[in-house]
């Protein structure tokens, strides 16, 4: 860990503007992610914001109906909401799936939207990754690729995102605010707001360094049956190998979203209107899956897709949506 | 005390104190925290400094340079120790690679250096300011690639020869009407105990060096760092009270010990060093992979007539094998077979013991095979299993021939080639019975795939847990002080498994006084050298040491007391000595002053005379989730066989362990090999899974009665590794069971299922 100069903000002004002054600055939320990388010296950070007083911390309504999600809310009362469990149960059933109780009681929206990827070569400081050491290689696409993405990918990282939350939010279409220095504001939907790696898998997301993000914004509820589904290989306490959010209707029309396939939580118009045309498991995959690149070794991810998506199909089909 | 003829009655079969579920008498301290681990030792030595593992960045070559400027110029860094720097140093009796690596590099994170300073942080930032730049070379790292190279072994470790034949394998194989030949993979595992390896080193003004570690085997431990620092043995002391386990990753000297060493005495201050959990896996030991292939003859009645095992692993130069083929040589009948292990190079970390070293890995695949041959034949896995069972050796070929095998015969005769060696105790079939019954056995369908729960494919398993019971030496020291407490002394170790209290428990009964009157110290090479923990062999070895002390102490109260030592009758009991006509108090013989007495246990040759090991009976019963193919494990149960139990509570604690660990087997534990660059990838608990506690909901271990006088005073044997011996193969059989699919490598992971033809519906 390098040494680092930390302070504490107390508006979300502030904090931008401390982020403009000091260059090389992040803002801490919960710091279960950042913290880890800065021990590894994977994140070497000048100065820390923490931004855990800035007042981000409430669910209210908004006037759509809908519900504004603080950025600093933390995991456990995000999920424990009754307004979330009752209206977007696909986000509860996310969030519980993901992590320990203990990081959850930890981790906050932001952070956990930002969190970087678990690609072992990206934690190993003496293995090539342009991730972390943007033109040395990719590590992983030559050496042991499990966990690693199968669309989406490039010729330089075929890394994943690996939030649970961010997979229930891209079902959910939700939307991303920010605020900068200058006080200007903006809402980055969340199908824009991760990257894919391209040839700068560095860059994860368009926020600039004095951007803070300050809150999560979700529609209007939408109904349906709200599923969250976690292939792992253990039962709890492990990341996704792939997960399936869904929304089913009683019309057949759904919205769907992949985690632990790519870069950024993964959906694909096309296979929804499969779906809406009376598509199966099948055909669906096929679509979400268009372009995939799998490697010998997460080959098996496109089967599991597949699989997935049926065993949430007919889950949907018995709670009766 | 020398003990070379079985067991008869002796003070142990009161059965008042020992054989009872005592609480651990360590507990109160590991639940406060207040155990003192080793890098919790802040209190030992004064103005402690703090060093920083560096580990290699290639997996083969050399070092071409190393700047230490920027290191040695960072804030608070006391000295910088690498090879360059150590002086000269020898290697350890029983390290394969260099604890300390430079110019050459044999393995990934091999240390390269140490960096001291004030601080933890301190020493760590500079740590990633060392410049080193590194030449490599090609290196090999396959498993499957290096088994063409593989030869046969010069040592195995456990001293077994590498091969054995018995009769005509080939030509009963091929002439067996029933045939199984498949060949079974077993993955690079992680120990991954929750303590890291740590120390606290320290050496004073006439150079003697004393070391506050986490190491199961003290006196080893002290003699192969006295070998690497080339210092008079006596010069180390080493100190190891509490373990945060070890599975046989702490039975050696390793890095974290030396390089305190080392750190303290070029930084001229006590250094503690603990290594960070990402350098475990590559920088320590691990238990080797295996390829294994498994070839067995049956008739249709459901005899076995042929049965051979073979298994490939690799390691370092001057390594040794994974002794995966040992089991097999015991276990079922058959007149004819043939064992091989067999030995490639490669440049991977170093291989060595993890809990149950050869039989964790070798009944994981001869399991699965036997219940392989059993559906062929279509016999019942437990009946198959009872069928095949054999009460002699049978790698040794003379039929069995009660009357020259009586009790007259000269114990040298008994050792003749070509005579029957018996087991001392081998209740496998009721352990099978046993289980078969308490599991409900009897409701699995043999048909595979045939029992559903909505998406759930439901299946059951078996496997025979076998591990032999080693005999070593281990010696005690006990004292009666005023007060009428006794203290045992011993470098025994407690690694969790529940030592403190067993050798408690003995004292307390030997002696005739309440566990609460006994204190326990241990881990301490001044005090009288002892197994050690490791190989299961721990808990009897080091209660017969404690067993022969307490003898010699009981002749030295008796002496004070004016009791006839030898009296058939003498009691000690309820704080008292007694024969039939007299009775006086135990203080009394105290009065005047403490009592001590030192002893060891030395063993004859009984274990010649008789096999001497423990057997059990694994059952499985797992949920597999027919879209994703995820398994679930529902129920565990395991019937252990295992001589007298000193204490089911801590025995039970072992068992499930040791289960629980067979899951991580059979269904998640693998280092996954990069094997272009060469080493472990998922070298953290992040990527290196085991199980949590949500995937073990139900378990449940029995304990036959048995007493085995074979095996010592104690008549018990070991229990710590049996219950990992064929865990995974009752789990692995189990899902086949559910779901008709039969994966032969582990761990059985979901991709394995689904890209096998799992069936959804
Ligand atoms: C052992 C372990 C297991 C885990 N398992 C899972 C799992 O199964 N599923 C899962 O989804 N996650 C899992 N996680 C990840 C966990 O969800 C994240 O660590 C957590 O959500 C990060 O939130 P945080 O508030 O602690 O972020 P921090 O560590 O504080 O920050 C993360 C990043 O966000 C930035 N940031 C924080 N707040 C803001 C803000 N307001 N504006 C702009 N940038 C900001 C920081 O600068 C940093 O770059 C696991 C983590 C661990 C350690
Ligand atoms: S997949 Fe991406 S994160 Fe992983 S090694 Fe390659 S570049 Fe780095």
């Amino acid at each position: 860990m390098k040494s680092f100069s930390y302070e504490r903000a107390d508006s979300p002004a502030a904090a931008a503007a401390a982020a403009a002054r000091v260059p090389g600055a992040k803002f801490i939320g919960g710091g279960t992610n950042l913290l880890d990388l800065m021990k590894l010296q994977i994140e070497t950070p000048a100065h820390l914001i923490d931004v855990n007083d800035l007042g981000l911390d409430e669910i209210e309504s908004t006037d759509d109906g809908g519900l504004r999600i603080g950025a600093g809310v933390r995991n456990t009362d995000l999920a424990a909401d009754p307004r979330v469990r009752n209206d977007y149960a696909v986000l509860t059933r996310a969030l519980v799936s993901g992590a320990s109780g203990q990081l959850r009681n930890q981790a906050t929206t932001a952070g956990n939207l930002l969190q970087r990827t678990r690609c072992p070569y990206f934690y190993d400081t003496n293995q090539r990754c342009n991730k972390r050491r943007p033109g040395s290689g990719c590590g992983a696409l030559a050496g042991v690729s499990r966990q690693h993405a199968i669309v989406g990918s490039s010729d330089a990282c075929i890394a994943t995102h690996p939030s649970d939350m961010a997979v229930a939010l891209r079902c959910l279409d939700a939307k991303v605010s920010t605020v900068r220095s200058d006080g200007t504001r903006r809402e980055i939907p969340i199908e824009a707001f991760h990257r894919l790696p391209g040839d700068t898998p560095e860059r994860e997301h368009d926020l600039a360094a004095d951007e803070l993000i300050t809150a999560v914004t979700l529609p209007p509820p939408v109904g349906g049956t709200q599923l969250y589904r976690k292939v792992r290989d253990r039962a709890s306490y492990a990341f996704a190998l792939v997960s399936v959010a869904a929304i089913v209707h009683r019309d057949g029309r759904a919205q769907v979203a992949l985690g632990g396939v790519a870069h950024k939580p993964w959906r694909v118009e096309t296979a929804e209107r499969e779906l809406a045309r009376g598509g199966d498991a099948r055909t669906t995959a096929a679509a979400l899956l268009a372009g995939a690149r799998p490697t010998r070794d997460n080959a098996y991810k496109v089967t599991l897709v597949e699989r997935t998506l049926a065993a949430v199909l007919a889950q949907a089909r018995e709670s009766g949506s | 005390m020398k003990f070379d003829e079985p067991a008869g009655t002796n003070p142990i079969d009161q059965l008042k104190v020992v054989g009872r579920p005592a609480d651990r008498i360590d507990g109160p301290l590991k639940t406060t925290g207040t155990a003192p681990y080793a890098h919790d030792r802040h209190d030992v030595v004064q103005n402690q400094a703090y060093g920083y593992v560096v580990g290699a960045a290639i997996a083969k070559g050399r070092i071409a340079s190393m700047n230490l400027e920027a290191a040695r110029a960072a804030p608070g860094v006391l000295a910088i120790v690498t090879a360059d720097s150590a002086g000269r140093l020898d290697q350890g009796e029983r390290n394969t690679a260099r604890l300390l690596g430079g110019p050459e590099i044999q393995h990934y994170h091999q240390a390269v250096a140490l960096v001291v300073a004030e601080t933890f942080e301190q020493a760590r930032d500079a740590a990633h300011r060392l410049k080193i730049r590194y030449a490599p070379a090609k290196g090999r790292f396959d498993l499957e690639a290096a088994r063409d190279t593989a030869t046969i072994p010069e040592k195995t470790g456990s001293g077994d020869p590498a091969e054995t034949a018995v009769g005509d394998f080939e030509g009963a194989f091929r002439d067996s009407p029933v045939q199984l030949d498949q060949t079974y993979r077993t993955a690079y595992e992680s120990h991954s105990m929750m303590e890291p390896h740590a120390s606290v080193a320290a050496w004073d003004a006439d150079g003697q060096l004393t070391l506050w570690t986490s190491n199961q085997m003290i006196a080893w431990t002290a003699q192969d760092m006295a070998k690497t620092l080339r210092i008079p043995r006596d010069k180390v002391r080493v100190m190891s009270p509490y373990i945060g386990g070890g599975f046989g990753g702490k039975l050696f000297l390793r890095a974290d010990v030396l390089l305190a060493a080392l750190g303290a005495r070029a930084a001229k201050r006590p250094v503690k060093v603990s290594l960070t959990r990402a350098l475990m896996p590559n920088n320590t030991t691990h238990r080797p992979a295996t390829i294994q292939r498994i070839r067995i003859g049956a008739q249709r009645d459901g005899h076995i007539t042929a049965i051979a095992h073979e298994s490939w692993s690799a390691d370092l130069p001057g390594g040794g094998p994974e002794t995966a083929v040992l089991q097999t040589r015991a276990l079922y009948a058959g007149a004819h077979r043939m064992t091989a292990l067999r030995l490639a190079e490669h440049d991977l970390p170093e291989g060595n013991a993890m809990r149950a070293p050869g039989e964790a890995p070798g009944l994981a695949a001869l399991e699965i095979a036997i219940d392989e041959i059993s559906e062929k034949l279509g016999i019942d896995p437990v009946a198959f299993r009872i069928l095949n069972d054999t009460q002699v050796v049978p790698d040794n070929p003379a039929p069995p021939d009660p009357d020259k095998n009586s009790d007259q015969t000269a114990p040298e005769a008994r050792l003749d080639a070509g005579r029957p060696r018996r087991f001392s105790q081998r209740q496998l079939v009721r352990c099978l019975e046993t289980g078969a019954e308490r599991f409900g056995w009897k409701r699995r369908r043999s048909k595979p795939g045939s029992v559903r729960a909505g998406h759930w494919l439901v299946g059951m398993g078996v496997a025979a847990a076998f591990r032999n019971n080693l005999l070593t030496k281990s010696a005690a020291r006990v004292r009666l002080d005023r007060r009428g407490r006794v203290t045992v002394e011993t470098d025994m170790t407690d690694i969790g498994t529940g030592s403190y209290t067993i050798l408690a428990q003995t004292a307390a009964e030997m002696m005739g006084v309440p566990l609460s009157q006994v204190d326990v110290r241990l881990g301490d090479s001044s005090f009288p050298a002892s197994c050690g923990s490791g190989g299961q062999w721990g808990g009897n070895n080091s209660t017969a040491g404690v067993y022969a002390a307490c003898t010699q102490l009981r002749r030295l109260v008796a002496a004070r007391l004016g009791f006839d030592a030898d009296a058939s009758d003498l009691a000690f009991s309820d704080g008292e000595v007694r024969t039939a006509s007299r009775s006086a108090p135990l203080m009394l013989a105290t009065r005047d002053g403490p009592l001590e007495a030192e002893d060891a246990i030395e063993y004859g040759d009984l274990d010649e005379r008789f096999q001497q090991s423990t057997f059990g009976a694994h059952f499985a019963e797992v949920r597999v989730d027919a879209y994703t193919g995820e398994v679930r494990v529902q129920r565990q149960l395991a019937v252990c066989a295992a001589g007298r139990i000193l204490n089911p509570k801590t025995a039970r604690s072992q068992i499930i362990g040791a289960m629980t660990m067979g899951v991580g087997a059979a269904l998640m534990e693998s280092l996954h090999v990069d094997t272009g660059v060469g080493f472990f990838v998922n070298h953290d608990l992040a990527g290196y899974e085991i199980p949590v506690h949500a995937d073990i909901p139900h378990q449940d271990a029995i304990f036959l009665d048995e007493v085995d006088p074979m095996s010592s005073p104690m008549k018990a044997k070991g229990v710590a590794e049996l219950g990992i011996c064929g865990a995974a193969a009752a789990v692995a059989n189990a899902v086949y069971n559910a779901t008709g699919v039969r994966v032969r490598h582990y761990p059985l992971t979901l991709d394995k299922l689904v890209q096998n033809g799992l069936a959804i519906a």
